[in-house]
């Protein structure tokens, strides 16, 4: 039975179109995906990501167990800074990708996928024997709402006096004011956009959701679905966890080498990790655009040289530049931009050829 | 929904209308709601020889890939083009420039087992299943 976040009877109220997406229903679009995809690309869009899992790690080990279960150097981290890393098994694989939010040198939280909760806590409380930490799931009693976009400073700007327009990327407020409620604000995202994600009590967020639309409708902000965060994650080549990491897709693999930090000492996967980075891997996360007719999907096969070199793991038209673009894992000779590839769709190879990542990058960043 | 009485209406969520022997075919209303925003069209070839319920096009919107089914058997006589620049016409004039094929009946009483715009209704307001 799919669970329904604290913003179900919100999103049937704005028109949401509900569909269930790991384990959770939610809605997929409002009116559209390309019009919220543009909403959020040209003013601000506001996602229910109440889904995502939450799990505090605190007590005196805390930053050595963080430094063995993920791939990236916790040690460089700063309180109220967040950091993005993936956590690996020890054959290299991808348990999961999350954020690390740093409240002290004792006292962390992480933020997981929602398809991926129970395995996370599964396996991080097996890895913390031997450390003196505490763990504590909190995903039950945590909502979110990410307010992404170039408008997004502006309309918090209008609900809080607290400093969001000082907080730098990937920092955040670990307890400020929004229309009167308490939240944890940080300045992270998954669209590739400037934006805020609130992280608040179950019973607070519709009140902060209608709040946030008040604000923000005379802005151009528009309610934002898990499609459109798709197309925009997708365009910025965010990896998703199932398509670019997976149990069988390493960090290294998937290109987010600067998150792998042999140089901290012992981690999970890292004699794997550190040689794939040493010699390179023998498949890469690739990206591509169709060059002929059709769109290419998750699955497909990619073909090169008269035979299979590789997997799409996300493909899409992209809506900001009006083109059909995929991700693939391919052989690592044909990751290089300008390589001619094809994409089997339908049983036809359709032309296709390697072009750089991201797709989409924001102006100024 | 706003489904033209002069039509027929497959539960596959086609559309037909005929003059003379040439039935054009497109999806409902209903369908391109159902699928979201269009993004790609793949129409079928001229020429090509057609079994009603055979898969005949492809209309993918940014999510979902779903393969359109003629409804009628004859061949193809003729195809929206357009589709191949502008498949929001699908969502825009489902009805209209949305069209998909026109098919030369071989068994025009094939119409007989296609729904009215009444009937159509009934079976999408049930869930169209």
């Amino acid at each position: 039975m799919a669970e329904k976040t604290p913003l179900y009877e919100t999103h049937l109220k704005y028109g949401g179109k509900i569909v269930e997406f790991g384990g959770w229903l939610l809605p997929v679009q409002y009116g559209g995906i390309i019009a919220e995809h543009r909403a959020v690309r040209e003013k601000a869009g506001l996602f229910d990501v109440s889904h995502m899992g939450e799990v505090t790690v605190k007590g005196p080990d805390a930053l050595a167990y963080l430094q063995k279960v993920v791939t990236n150097d916790v040690a460089k981290m700063s309180d109220n800074q967040v950091q993005y890393s993936p956590m690996c098994y020890p054959d290299g694989g991808t348990v999961d990708d999350l954020l690390i939010y740093r409240y002290g040198p004792e006292d962390y939280l992480l933020v997981i996928n929602a398809a991926n909760i129970a395995k996370d806590w599964d396996w991080l409380r097996d890895n913390g024997a031997g450390f003196d930490v505490k763990l504590a799931n909190l995903s039950a009693e945590t909502a979110q709402l990410a307010l992404q976009g170039p408008a997004a400073q502006a309309i918090m700007a209008k609900l809080t006096g607290a400093p969001v327009g000082k907080l730098g990327y990937y920092w955040f407020l670990p307890a400020a004011e929004v229309a009167g409620r308490r939240v944890m604000i940080s300045r992270t995202g998954y669209t590739g956009e400037d934006g805020f994600e609130l992280y608040c009590r179950p019973e607070d967020a519709a009140y902060l959701w209608e709040t946030v639309m008040e604000a923000g409708t005379p802005l151009g902000l528009a309610p934002a679905g898990l499609g459109c965060r798709d197309t925009l994650r997708f365009e910025a080549c965010m990896p998703l966890y199932g398509h670019e990491l997976s149990p069988e897709i390493s960090p290294v693999e998937a290109g987010l080498t600067r998150f792998v930090r042999p140089e901290k000492g012992d981690f999970n996967g890292r004699p794997v990790l550190a040689a794939q980075l040493e010699a390179g891997p023998l498949r890469k996360i690739a990206g591509f655009a169709l060059t002929e007719r059709g769109v290419a999907r998750a699955e497909y096969p990619v073909l090169a040289d008269g035979r299979r070199i590789g997997t799409v793991t996300t493909g899409s038209y992209a809506p900001t530049l009006d083109k059909n673009l995929g991700m693939a894992l391919v052989e690592a000779a044909y990751a290089k931009p300008g390589t001619g590839i094809a994409v089997e769709i339908r049983g036809k190879a359709v032309a296709a050829e390697i072009i750089p990542r991201p797709f989409y990058k924001r102006e100024g960043k | 929904m706003n489904n033209p009485q002069e039509l027929k209406y497959s539960r596959e969520h086609e559309w037909v209308r005929v003059e003379g022997n040439r039935a054009t075919v497109g999806i409902t209303d209903f369908a391109q709601h159902q699928l979201g925003d269009v993004v790609f069209v793949e129409v079928p070839t001229v020429g090509l020889a057609v079994t009603a319920g055979q898969k005949f096009s492809v209309v993918e919107s940014v999510k979902a890939v779903s393969d359109i089914y003629t409804p009628l058997s004859g061949t193809v006589v003729a195809v929206n083009d357009a589709l191949n620049d502008t498949p929001e016409k699908i969502n825009e004039e489902p009805y209209g420039a949305g069209w998909i094929a026109v098919i030369e009946m071989s068994n025009p009483g094939e119409l007989d087992a296609l729904l009215d715009a009444a009937g159509y209704e009934k079976f999408a307001a049930e869930g169209g299943h």
